[in-house]
């Protein structure tokens, strides 16, 4: 926790994050799966939508696909403030969201699972 | 990674749910690179049932780690472990992670098999397909397997099986062992 040092116990730890996003708790990320795969698109961001570091890290973290938690968890921030940083580089057309398969509900497909079973046997 | 159009990268979850301390943290670090993944909530409860209570008593909302772990079987096919937080509170994080989840696998304690009550009654009524895997602990009995189904009164289909999952080539099986029960679980509901 050296990173944070200079916040104490009665300081929250969520009252740097939700600055961030200047109080919001909602925006077009809230419905993104925690494994929906982000990437950047590559567009270029508009003059009048300044990017914030948090968000110009995103686009340089999902140059490869990366998913929802992947993000979270390397910006080191709650799901729920990435959500609301991904919901607007989403509305700005930076990156793209891939929501889990439809075929991953009923359980993914046969060929993939198996696929699984090999390489968890192989690691 | 690069992915062609028709190659679209899968990611598939899988959760490790079980009660406080039997060892999810373990399992998952056993055989991924594991990470920590914050979540908040609103307390409407405050503090009650709680892991670690220091200073949480006066804050109105909280942020809940759980364990998180990647692996990547080949380029653009990777699957994510997900430890499910362990109090009971903490359903609404269940919902999430249990959407469209691969499976589940439930750890147990023999010492304290009632703790994994809940999780399975969870994953019962979603259909959601689970394995139970009993981690043995140094000082614990061993039970065979049969007998702990007849204790968590679990269905014939339901693979349960010993483990050490401090162990990685044992983690492995119990992951294994849970995608292949996923998997005939598939085939069953197409034929």
């Amino acid at each position: 926790m050296s990173d944070h040092q200079w916040l104490d116990d009665e300081a929250g730890p969520v009252v740097r994050p939700y600055a961030l996003i200047r109080g919001r708790t909602r925006s077009s990320g809230d419905t993104m799966d925690l494994i929906a795969m982000i990437t950047a698109t590559g567009a270029r961001p508009s003059a009048s939508a300044a990017l914030g570091p948090e968000q110009e890290r995103i686009l340089r973290l999902t140059k490869r696909a990366a998913s929802v938690a992947d993000v979270a968890s390397d910006l080191d921030l709650p799901l729920g403030v990435v959500r609301v940083l991904l919901g607007d580089l989403q509305d700005q057309g930076l990156i793209s969201v891939r929501q889990p398969a439809a075929n991953a509900t009923p359980r993914a497909d046969e060929r993939v699972l198996k696929e699984v079973i090999n390489g968890l046997r192989a690691l | 990674m690069d992915f062609g159009p028709s190659d679209e990268p899968v990611a598939l979850k899988i959760l490790v749910a079980g009660g406080f301390g039997v060892g999810k943290t373990t399992l998952v670090g056993a055989v991924s690179e594991i990470r920590p993944l914050r979540t908040e909530e609103v307390l409407s409860d405050l503090g009650i049932g709680v892991d670690d209570t220091d200073g949480v008593e006066r804050k109105t909302t909280t942020t809940v780690a759980m364990d998180f772990g990647r692996i990547t079987i080949r380029e653009g096919l990777v699957v994510y472990l997900f430890g499910t937080p362990g109090q009971e509170r903490f359903w609404f994080m269940w919902d999430e992670l249990s959407h469209g989840a691969l499976g589940a696998v439930v750890l147990a304690d023999t010492r304290r098999l009632t703790d994994c009550f809940p999780s399975i009654d969870y994953f019962e009524e979603r259909g959601t397909p689970f394995i139970v895997a009993v981690n043995c602990f140094d000082n614990s009995p061993v039970y065979q397997p049969e007998d702990v189904r007849v204790a968590l009164d679990l269905d014939p289909d339901v693979p349960v099986l010993n483990c050490d999952v401090r162990r990685r080539g044992s983690a492995k099986s119990v992951l294994i062992t849970l995608v292949e029960h996923a998997l005939k679980k598939l085939m069953a509901s197409q034929y």
